[in-house]
């Protein structure tokens, strides 16, 4: 079994691991006060002690809302709202005699979109519970100290202090401390992919004195007391003691158990419950997911209140003209307008309270004139919206098939805001890349190998046009055809050394030795398929894992690693057959950050001591011995062009090691290991330091970082439409900087600049270890390239030189700060591209929040694992990659894609339509209903501010829902300016939305005026022309229902065909809506006239007996609806003609033929060859 | 007309007696008979005579003030008779169309509007709450419900006109100037005034003997105007008047219009296919036509003086943005 021989191996003994040992902190002193007050009763539940405490259960709720608290909390959210809290009030109020129109038509809209929206929260809140219902009833292994065994428990049944059984491969249900596991020494290794999206496992350990209570009776007897820190949300600490025994032991996250994350390559854990449901770390951690806002919706806010104000104004000014008027009513004791009967008033007309009077006044006037905001706007917006999600989620050219996922829309509310994206901050592994690295070259004594050709090497043939890819060193495309079977993580081809023939080279020693180093140099773990033999690896990081299957394909196969030895199959080059070859372990000096590289000493079979290392190029060669630079001239070249190529090296190298040396050096190491001072790390990276010289080099490897179909292209699209592109990655620089190169983020005609405190002076200073000492001098140091940085930005006149910057984690933090923020935006703003490597998934949400505040333009954040969903949650757009890693990602997203390359259609095609849409929409909106709300208020002031309104309720109710709500509905949702592959052939169309100029305050303004001037044209004109004369053969006057009927028909004629004037994209569906709306305003006058008189009251028969059999209503309705139509027409014209938007540049363009719709564009570099060969020609002419 | 078509049906049956007759044979076609509409194409078809006589009518004593112009009218005893010489501009073809038009009179008014009872006007029957909620303050008098309840019935226009030409005496048609679906299904033939200007007296009285439905004036009154200047119907003339024709109206000046400073005019007016004279629409439809031609040659001459190539992307704004190795 394999767990049975992991199980000898004590990691602890053999590792240099100085995190496995937990010390006494400063912190530990905190326990017992304020915020470390938590005491767990291990394995007593029970215990009074315990139970007075009362410490929540594991029951976990993530829902808004419960059953019986639903409506009440759901209609307050909604009338938090201001526009529903207007309407709500509105409503009330229509129910008194203020109303000028009946309750009923206010209320029905109101009803609806609040229900409407009601049960959309519903239907989200009951997905929310489905999936606690879920997590709450998992089953997991409880220990009963009554009969002695482990029982299964639901997880909500959890108490703290309980003994649970975790198996492989199953969720932590609590933060739990590990006790023991399967393995002898008590480590564990756990995947946190859920909480920061590292898919490598780690490690974690348990105290020496708990981990050998592995069995059923040890545990029983078990009796300890944990007092650690109160609940918090930091998932990176923990301090707590252990009382065990009468021994007091301090606790490190290195014994904690984080629920959600995954027992791996363990069998079974014992631990206890520290932490159980909304205290556990990650509940802490999950804040609501803010709710987002598109910028245009929160504009549109501001024309909501603009327009509460003119409403207010309005309604203020007709009262006052109205209080003035009413006050008149009696003068001197005599009646002025007798015939309202002054001397027998209702309260409302009270001529002695006239100020009463005005303020009823107001408010009625606040109802009438309500019509300035539309209530359907918000109903209207939120259809359209969900509808053009459906379009998103229909795309085809958005289905990934390999992962058979579509793209989706998990937020509606963002559609617009996806065509104003000025700044896009991607993560890099599993976004841009695979996340799979593959074994693609090497350089051995001098020699490269490795014919595959990289994603990059392929970008950069296509730039430069075809001709030189034969060179040897990049291998020839033809070759990687004909491999055999793939192998993942695999993609090394080169028949010299491949299948044993490495035996035949001149150099095959170094072949064999560059190899056993990769076979032999790693922490991977080995699992052998016990059916069919086949070896997989469990490695800490994805490199690792390819070089070890790099080993074994080209025949040195490690199979085996206890805690002694690495053992491999190997072929003996000498007799040609397999042989196994053990290598005993002595040390492992493992990788860190600051070290750059790994080495192990054992010893080989021929009882020779070796140091095999492999590390970055920046530290190895500085190590080599005189003898051992044979190769350094062509390995650094070849490293170099490996780099090029967006390959990621290390180098490789070894040396020999004589007992002497060792027995020396191994003694300091020992103590250096065992010392407990507080610089012990320090000393076990100096002991490391002076075994790890006088290397002889062997040779360099090259892995490439796969990209994602389609990247450099999607990237260079984007680069074109100048949007910004923020790669944010934990990366070294090197390795982003290749993987920069490889997407097309960087070019090489492109100008870096480098931030980083990556300096030997800033070495040397943390060698000292003073904190505020190298706080300062880092401060300095990063305030001080910014400042070069921006000198050479500001130095440089011409336009077509394009700066990239590149900045490290550490200086990220610095720069971060308050005092240096600004100048860090002044630069990286300048800058095309932007790369920012070592960061931290805190750091990507700073960094994140930093460039949406300060820069106040929109931000799209593109991540695919848990660490991003802090980024993704910041940025004014989350998209999710549903790629490999977990959903967390997809979750917190506002959108998923399958691929980063249909970011492209999603913002260049989708984003700029909605955009256009919802503004076009919007503004349309505001129009018509200023359009109509004026006509009202000029008939008003005709009516002695009286507070009559023009029309019969039911044309006014039926305004916004019949007459003109369909076709701006058509108008959200299938307007197009140009077609979609116009869209992606001109990405400079998408600046239309990142500089807003379709909803800019112009052009909203724009749109009210002409709204404005449109009422004023209908109610002046039609008044005018029909007032005071007879308006038919049989001397009939305009009365008031004619003279309503005919204005209502002027709007309903011209909101609709300024629609047609503005629209720009006509189907059956825009030509049915439009024109069906105006038809339907006759029908409807046709039926409503022929009701009974009590309910239509004065639009009985008007249409039918009065209006229609005279020519004049008709030659009124088609003056006004010319001349409310001439202003925007001719705006138009002028506009398309002399001073076109892009979109009137490339419609023409495709109405005049120079853009057909269906030749596609060529390729780059069939133009350069068009080019040139034109160039040919023309020379022979001459 | 009637007798040449006989004259045509006799002359074909006597055709069979003299068959050899050349007489053309007779149809309406061949003589150039076809019934035909014959258009005159003159300008001012309208003719249109307005005449205020609200402050004329005042006798001197009383046109000092408005007070006492307010006075006159609202005393009983003084004579309101007043009389009134019109000259016809040009021939008038009946019919003539009698208006009276009142300005500044805020028929459009919220309270004014509403103070009605449909319900009441066609059936008469109705509940004293609908009463109150739609009549107050005219819905009572001594408890007792007034038909027709409200203050637009109660304020009703009481001007009478009287035409003579030369002493003749002109007839005035006082029937059909409502609309016929008012008359016909929003007043009841059977409702019939009651209680009405018991109280305060407002406009004019009505015949208690005679249904709603035939009180003609009435029902003009009660359709109310837009606007607070209006016209409405009072009666029609049905014989032409020639030019300069002097008609001497004998006016009844009972309504009060002076204490809210209103005007009280009296219009006779021919109509045309398009309704009465209003030169607006006409001035209107040059104006914007007008527009259209500036508009359109003021482009053209634009066009001409600064072409441009449609499709040049150089005209974008942002263009001018560094980085040009994009594009």
């Amino acid at each position: 079994m394999v767990g049975g021989r992991r199980r000898r191996i004590q990691f602890s003994k053999l590792y240099s691991f100085s995190c496995l040992r937990p010390r006494f902190r400063d912190e530990h002193r905190q326990i017992g006060k304020k915020g470390y007050s938590r005491v767990v009763y291990c394995n007593d539940p029970e215990n009074p002690a315990a139970v007075q405490l009362n410490y929540g259960g594991n029951y976990v709720s993530t829902t808004k809302y419960s059953a019986w608290n639903f409506i009440p909390k759901a209609l307050f959210e909604q009338f938090r709202r201001v526009a529903n809290m207007y309407f709500l009030v509105v409503a009330c109020v229509s129910f008194s005699p203020l109303a000028p129109y009946s309750p009923i038509s206010v209320l029905a809209p109101l009803m609806v979109v609040i229900g409407a929206t009601m049960v959309k929260e519903a239907v989200e809140d009951w997905r929310r519970r489905k999936q606690d219902i879920e997590a709450n009833n998992r089953k997991v292994k409880v220990f009963d100290s009554k009969s002695g065994s482990f029982t299964e428990t639901r997880w909500k049944k959890l108490r703290v202090g309980d003994l649970v059984k975790v198996y492989k491969d199953q969720y932590f249900p609590a933060d739990l401390l590990l006790l023991s596991s399967s393995y002898e020494d008590g480590i564990c290794y756990v995947e946190t992919m859920n909480l920061d999206g590292e898919t490598n496992l780690k490690l974690k350990h348990a105290l020496d004195v708990t981990a050998p209570l592995r069995d059923e009776n040890s545990l029983q007897k078990l009796e300890a007391v944990i007092k650690c820190e109160d609940p918090n949300e930091n998932l990176y600490s923990f301090v707590g003691t252990l009382c065990y025994n009468g021994q007091e032991l301090p606790l490190s996250l290195q014994q904690i158990l984080l629920r959600d994350s995954k027992l791996r390559n363990t069998d079974y854990i014992y631990g206890v419950v520290v932490f159980t449901g909304h205290d556990t770390k990650v509940m802490q951690n999950a804040t609501d997911p803010p709710s987002k806002r598109s910028k245009i919706e929160r504009r549109m806010d501001k024309i909501v209140y603009i327009l509460f104000s003119v409403l207010i104004l309005v309604s203020f000014v007709g009262s006052f003209f109205f209080g003035v008027a009413t006050k008149k009513d009696v003068h001197r004791g005599k009646l002025r307008r007798w015939y309202l009967r002054p001397d027998d008033p209702t309260v409302f007309y009270d001529p002695k309270r006239a100020s009463v009077a005005a303020f009823f006044h107001f408010l009625t006037g606040l109802l009438l004139y309500g019509y300035l905001i539309p209530i359907s706007l918000y109903v209207s917006i939120e259809i359209v919206k969900v509808l053009q999600s459906i379009f998103i989620n229909q795309d085809q050219e958005m289905y990934d098939e390999e992962t058979d996922q579509p793209a989706h829309a998990r937020t509606s509310n963002l559609n617009e805001e996806l065509g104003q994206v000025d700044t896009i901050l991607s993560d890099k592994t599993g976004t841009l890349t695979c996340n799979s690295m593959e074994f693609v070259k090497c350089t051995i004594a001098g020699v490269a190998y490795g014919r595959g050709m990289t994603e990059v090497e392929r970008t950069l043939a296509m730039r430069k046009g075809i001709g030189d890819t034969s060179s040897d060193l990049l291998g020839s495309t033809a070759d990687v055809t004909d491999s055999g079977k793939s192998v993942k993580g695999f993609n090394f081809r080169d028949e010299r050394i491949m299948n044993g023939q490495w035996v035949n080279q001149p150099d095959s020693d170094f072949i064999q030795k560059f190899f056993r180093v990769l076979a032999l140099c790693h922490t991977a773990i080995p699992d052998v398929d016990k059916e069919s033999g086949e070896i997989s690896y469990e490695a800490e990081s994805p490199d690792e894992a390819a070089f070890v299957i790099a080993a074994r394909e080209l025949g040195f196969e490690f199979f085996e690693r206890n805690q002694m030895s690495i053992s491999l199959h190997e072929l003996d080059h000498e007799n040609g057959k397999n042989v196994d070859r053990s290598y005993k372990l002595l040390q492992v000096l493992e990788f860190s950050s600051a070290r750059k590289r790994m080495s192990v000493i054992l010893r080989n079979p021929e009882n020779q001591l070796l140091l095999l290392c492999k590390g970055a190029d920046s530290v190895m060669f500085e190590r080599l011995s005189e003898k051992g630079r044979l190769f350094e001239a062509e390995t650094k070249d070849h490293i170099k062009k490996y780099a090029e190529a967006g390959l990621r090296t290390l180098i490789v190298a070894y040396r020999v090691l004589s007992e002497e040396e060792y027995r020396q050096w191994e003694e300091e190491f020992t103590k250096a290991k065992t010392s407990v001072s507080e610089d012990r790390d320090e000393l076990v990276d100096a002991a490391a330091d002076k075994i790890e010289r006088h290397l002889i080099l062997l040779g360099a490897t090259a892995v490439e970082d796969k990209l994602q179909k389609g990247v450099p292209e999607c990237i260079d699209k984007l680069a074109k439409a100048r949007t910004k592109i923020w790669v944010l990655t934990g990366d070294k620089m090197e390795t982003a900087i290749n993987i920069g190169y490889a997407c097309s983020l960087l070019r090489e005609e492109m100008k870096q600049i480098v931030i980083t405190l990556d300096k030997p002076d800033m070495k040397a200073l943390e060698k000292q270890g003073d904190k505020e000492a190298i706080d300062k001098a880092s401060i300095i140091s990063v305030r001080e390239q910014i400042s070069e940085g921006l000198d050479q930005v500001g130095s440089v006149k011409e336009r077509s030189v394009l700066f990239a910057l590149i900045i490290d984690g550490k200086s990220l933090a610095y720069a971060l700060n308050k005092n240096l923020e600004n100048s860090f935006l002044e630069l990286a703003t300048k800058c095309a591209s932007v790369i920012c490597c070592r960061s931290s998934p805190k750091q990507k949400a700073l960094v994140t929040r930093l460039v949406k505040r300060r820069t106040g333009e929109t931000t799209l954040a593109v991540g695919d694992g848990a660490n991003d969903v802090g980024m993704l949650q910041e940025a004014d757009i989350g998209v999710g990659i549903s790629g490999v890693e977990g959903r967390q990602a997809v979750m917190a997203s506002d959108y998923s894609i399958s691929q980063f390359r249909f970011l492209e259609r999603l913002l260049l095609v989708h984003g700029h339509w909605c955009y256009r849409r919802i503004s076009m929409m919007i503004c349309y909106f505001f129009y018509k209903n200023i359009a109509f709300g004026f006509t009202l208020f000029w008939y008003e002031a005709h009516a002695s501010f009286s507070g009559q309104p023009a029309y019969n309720d039911w044309y006014m109710s039926f305004y916004n829902v019949f007459f003109t709500s369909l076709p701006v509905i058509a108008l959200g949702v299938f307007d197009q300016d140009v077609s979609a592959r116009l869209c992606l052939k001109h990405p400079m169309l998408y600046q239309e939305g990142v500089q807003n100029i379709l909803f800019s305050w112009p052009r909203i303004l724009g749109w009210m005026c002409n709204g404005l001037v449109s009422s004023m044209i209908i109610f002046f004109f039609t008044s005018n022309s029909s007032i005071p004369q007879a308006f038919r053969k049989d001397g009939q006057p305009v009365d008031y229902q004619v003279l309503g009927a005919t204005m209502y028909t002027a709007v309903v004629w011209t909101v609709n065909c300024q629609m047609a004037l503005s629209i720009n994209y006509f189907t059956w569906i825009q030509h049915l809506f439009i024109w069906g709306s105006i038809a339907f305003w006759y029908a409807f006058l046709v039926i409503y006239g022929f009701l009974n008189p009590t309910v239509s009251t004065t639009a009985y028969q008007v249409l039918v007996e009065a209006c229609a059999p005279s020519p004049f209503y008709w030659l009124v309705t088609l003056l006004v609806v010319i001349s409310t139509l001439l202003p925007y027409f001719s705006y138009r014209a002028f506009q398309t003609r002399f001073r076109p938007m892009y979109h009137d540049i490339i419609q023409i363009r495709r109405l005049e033929g120079s853009e057909s719709e269906i030749s596609s564009e060529l390729p780059v570099r069939m133009e350069g060859r068009i080019l040139h060969l034109k160039e040919r020609l023309s020379r022979r002419e001459l | 007309m009637l007798s040449e078509g006989s004259d045509g049906a006799f002359g074909t049956s006597s055709a069979a007696a003299k068959k050899n007759s050349k007489q053309p044979k007779y149809s309406r076609f061949t003589q150039q008979e076809l019934p035909a509409y014959k258009p005159i194409l003159t300008p001012g078809l309208i003719v249109e005579i307005v005449d205020r006589y609200d402050k004329d009518c005042i006798p001197s004593t009383y046109n000092t003030s408005s007070d006492d112009m307010v006075t006159y009218i609202q005393s009983p005893k003084t004579n309101k008779t007043c009389i009134r010489t019109l000259t016809v501009p040009k021939k008038m073809k009946q019919p003539i169309f009698i208006y009276y038009q009142l300005d500044n009179f805020y028929q459009n008014h919220r309270r004014y509007v509403k103070n009605r009872s449909d319900k009441q006007l066609r059936s008469g029957k109705i509940t004293d709450k609908e009463l109150e909620e739609n009549c107050l303050p005219e819905d009572k008098y001594g408890g007792e419900q007034i038909v027709p309840c409200g203050l637009i019935a109660w304020s009703l226009f009481n001007d009478t006109y009287g035409f003579t030409i030369n002493n003749i005496t002109i007839q005035v048609n006082k029937k059909g100037i409502t609309w016929k679906s008012d008359k016909q299904y929003k007043f009841g033939s059977d409702v019939y005034p009651k209680n009405f200007q018991s109280g305060v007296i407002g406009g004019a009285k009505l015949n208690e003997k005679i249904p709603l439905s035939e009180q003609e004036d009435l029902i003009v009154w009660m359709r109310t105007a837009a606007l607070p200047n209006f016209r409405k119907l009072y009666g029609k003339l049905e014989e032409d008047l020639d030019a300069n024709q002097k008609i001497t109206v004998v006016i009844q000046n009972n309504y009060n219009t002076y204490s809210f400073d209103g005007n009280k005019k009296l219009v006779l007016s021919t109509t045309s296919w398009i309704g009465g004279k209003n030169d607006f629409l006409g001035k209107a439809y040059l104006a914007v036509g007008g527009l259209c031609i500036v508009l359109a040659i003021s482009f053209i001459i634009l066009y001409v003086i600064r072409p441009r190539h449609i499709g040049d992307p150089s005209y974008l704004s942002w263009n001018e943005n560094p980085a040009g190795n994009f594009t």
